[in-house]
């Protein structure tokens, strides 16, 4: 099986739902010709034709409303915001529109359609070039919202997302594009072609929706974890040793519970991990479910490590970056004997 | 800087409720005055086109100029018919909300000939994408009333399960979009489903609605500009009524141009046309039903016509405009001019114009006492809460059917 990249993942994805199924368009800023800034619709258009892949003004409402129009046609589009940061102007077309669509027309209209957009930081990419902004959906009734964490995920969820006949935001982490990343940001980056999820057919296959997976089992602690932040879990639970169980979520909404449930049930302690800033994040709902259904198993307060409540800085990347070393000490808390 | 005098603010000034002579009423040209482009022109050659005033009915009822067409007596009356049924309907919805009936009600008194006439050019399949005040695009296509009143008392059979405030109504058969109380949104979605249209090597088109409050926002730009880059087969209507509930047309930025003439930045041709003469727009829409269909690309059409009625019904009008400003109005009253016109021709009479809006309204009053046998927003039966969970997606996810078991379901 060929060796991909995340963006590699992506891409074939794009070309494999695109080959199965002539409903499928995909259009974006950089989107066409050139391929993508981060080359992830690379060649599309030459094989698909431009009206098929094609390139978008710069408007991020503008896209997303033209996408919620051509899925109310019947297309399957799949949507770039070049990078999750700017999709504020396209934010009430996905709140207002997209995701109410067929809850206002009890299934008359329907907008199966996927917003694809880089995120995360990692990347000495500032303020508007790093956010996180996936509870700004988890938070809106009616969208799905999913996070790859390697390449066989990503192919596999974004097909998910593409034959999914609910909108679905589907977050990239840049950071993971071209390999893997734990957080030590001062060791050379590792490729993904030495990691076994870089494994990726070539055909069609999916990664179901709405499932979490246990990237590393263990007894002493639950991490949930997504995106960048699984890789830097499973870089804290090896630099301190702990036996922490490693959740991938992979999507966000809707939640594998179940998974979450049985894992803190067996271990009694849980660690919240996101990159997103701490007050109202992800975590917070995260934490809340699970200490309303697992409060009889927990033996210590649910933790959270998460980025600071401040905008992403510049100069203080690693200091923002929730690292193996922040992540690691919430482990060595979350594990502490009292 | 002494050079300098003190800036200051330019706030247009409006219409005072005390007169209504600072409505803007220039660029009004006589009826048959303005020429009729060939479907295929270029775009640059009819900029003037967007100062003036496609018209038809002159004040004595008369058709005038190119763009009046050899239309059929019976085309006229049905046309007649769509706008006096529209009224009656409003009038009714307007009694059942003083009555409690419903919470909410906006009429579109005075506005019926847009609506009404353009969708008599529409063929099945085509798609409008309307705001909360085109309901003659349903009267016209004789969508059944009592389906439209069940919206609005969200009974139990209601299409849209009660979810939406009364005048959202969404009938995909009838190629009404859903209406969403977010303004503008659905401009570009027209655009992108005229895209899809032209993707798919389809013929159908879409048509966009707007009003003229509503163009400041980001997605009547962002419409113009789809449709400026992509070409699709959508028809961009403008409804200007002169207010955007408080706000005359100037605070939107009319003042000293027209709607019309925002086209022009985006090489779309555009057409600035009587929103009250039911012939201009039959004909104007035809028009640009054409261009779309032939592959020629979006049309912006700018509707000059006056919300005679209150913005809804949670408004009251005589605190920011006289209570006879639409009397004022000088492109009258579309019901009347039509009639006016058919009469004119002999083919219509006030006697069959009474007898009519009697028997319309018998019409509306039945279908609503039917609609009212299926409960009203306070009353009779209604959706189970239990449907309030239905539809946020295609399936219902774990968390929903946990929260609608916790409701008690």
């Amino acid at each position: 099986m060929p060796s991909r990249t995340m963006i590699e993942a992506i891409r074939s994805a794009m070309d494999v739902s695109m080959e199965r199924d002539d409903k499928v368009v995909v259009f974006g800023e950089d989107v066409g010709f050139f391929g993508g800034v981060f080359r992830c619709t690379e060649g599309l258009q030459k094989k698909y034709g431009a009206s098929r892949c094609f390139d978008a003004p710069i408007s991020e409402s503008g896209i997303v409303g033209a996408a919620v129009g051509m899925a109310a046609y019947g297309l399957r589009p799949v949507a770039e915001i070049q990078f999750a940061d700017y999709m504020y102007p396209g934010y009430d077309q996905i709140v207002s529109e997209a995701a109410r669509l067929r809850f206002r027309t009890a299934g008359d209209f329907t907008a199966p359609m996927v917003v694809r957009m880089p995120c995360g930081g990692g990347i000495f990419g500032g303020q508007t070039h790093s956010q996180s902004p996936e509870a700004l959906f988890t938070h809106v009734s009616g969208l799905k919202t999913v996070i790859p964490s390697n390449p066989y995920d990503a192919k596999g969820l974004l097909i998910s997302a593409i034959e999914d006949d609910d909108p679905v935001i589907f977050l990239e982490p840049k950071r993971l594009y071209n390999g893997p990343f734990d957080g030590h940001h001062d060791r050379p980056v590792v490729p993904w072609s030495k990691h076994d999820l870089s494994e990726v057919p070539d055909g069609h296959y999916t990664v179901p929706i709405g499932k979490a997976v246990v990237r590393r089992e263990g007894s002493a602690v639950t991490v949930l974890a997504y995106g960048t932040m699984v890789h830097v879990a499973e870089a804290a639970a090896n630099d301190t040793g702990i036996d922490a169980e490693i959740i991938d979520l992979r999507t966000l909404m809707p939640l594998d519970i179940d998974t979450i449930v049985r894992s803190v049930e067996k271990t009694g302690r849980c660690v919240v991990v996101h990159e997103a800033t701490r007050t109202s994040g992800f975590g917070a709902e995260l934490a809340a479910e699970v200490q309303e259904r697992c409060f009889y198993h927990l033996e210590k307060p649910v933790q959270r490590v998460t980025g600071w409540d401040t905008p992403y800085p510049h100069v203080h990347e690693w200091e923002y970056f929730p690292g193996p070393k922040r992540v690691g000490e919430a482990l060595i808390e979350a594990t502490a004997k009292d | 800087m002494t050079e300098f005098a003190p800036l200051s603010l330019h706030v247009p000034t409006r219409p005072s409720p005390q007169d209504n002579a600072t409505i803007d009423t220039s660029r009004l040209s006589p009826a048959g005055a303005v020429r009729r482009p060939a479907v295929d022109v270029d775009p640059t050659e009819i900029h003037d086109l967007a100062y003036k005033l496609v018209r038809v009915l002159d004040e004595n009822g008369e058709a005038q100029g190119e763009w009046a067409a050899a239309l059929e007596p019976d085309v006229l009356r049905k046309g007649l018919r769509d706008m006096m049924k529209t009224r009656a309907y409003d009038q009714r919805m307007m009694r059942l909300q003083r009555q409690g009936l419903t919470s909410f009600y906006m009429q579109c008194t005075g506005e019926e000939a847009v609506a009404c006439a353009f969708q008599s050019v529409l063929e099945k399949g085509d798609m409008n994408f309307p705001t909360y005040r085109q309901q003659g695009l349903l009267i016209a296509q004789d969508w059944p009333v009592v389906d439209m009143v069940n919206q609005i008392l969200s009974n139990s059979a209601d299409r849209i399960k009660g979810r939406q405030l009364p005048v959202m109504y969404s009938a995909k058969e009838a190629g009404f979009f859903s209406i969403s109380g977010n303004l503008g949104t659905q401009y570009i979605q027209a655009v992108g489903w005229a895209m899809a249209s032209a993707i798919r090597n389809d013929t159908r088109v879409a048509a966009a609605w707007i009003g003229d409050g509503s163009t400041a926002e980001s997605d009547f730009h962002a419409a113009l500009v789809f449709a400026s880059v992509y070409r699709p087969p959508v028809i961009l209507n403008v409804v200007n009524n002169q207010w955007a509930i408080s706000s005359p047309q100037s605070i939107a930025g009319g003042e000293r141009t027209t709607f019309a003439a925002r086209a022009h930045g985006y090489n779309i041709p555009s057409l600035r046309v009587d929103g009250n003469d039911y012939l201009a727009v039959k004909a104007v829409s035809e028009w640009a039903v054409e261009r779309a269909r032939r592959n020629l690309g979006p049309t912006l059409i700018e509707w000059v016509t006056y919300r005679v009625a209150p913005h809804s019904t949670s408004d009251d009008p005589s605190k920011y405009r006289a209570k006879d400003a639409s009397a004022a109005w000088p492109l009258g009253d579309p019901i009347t001019r039509l009639k006016t016109h058919l009469i004119a021709r002999g083919e219509w009479s006030e006697e069959r114009s009474v007898q009519l809006e009697a028997e319309l309204d018998q019409e509306i009053a039945a279908a609503a006492q039917e609609a009212r046998g299926f409960g009203t927003l306070h009353d009779g039966p209604k959706q189970s809460p239990a449907t309030m969970f239905e539809d946020v997606y295609k399936d219902m996810p774990r968390h929903l059917r946990e929260q609608r078991q916790k409701l008690g379901y």
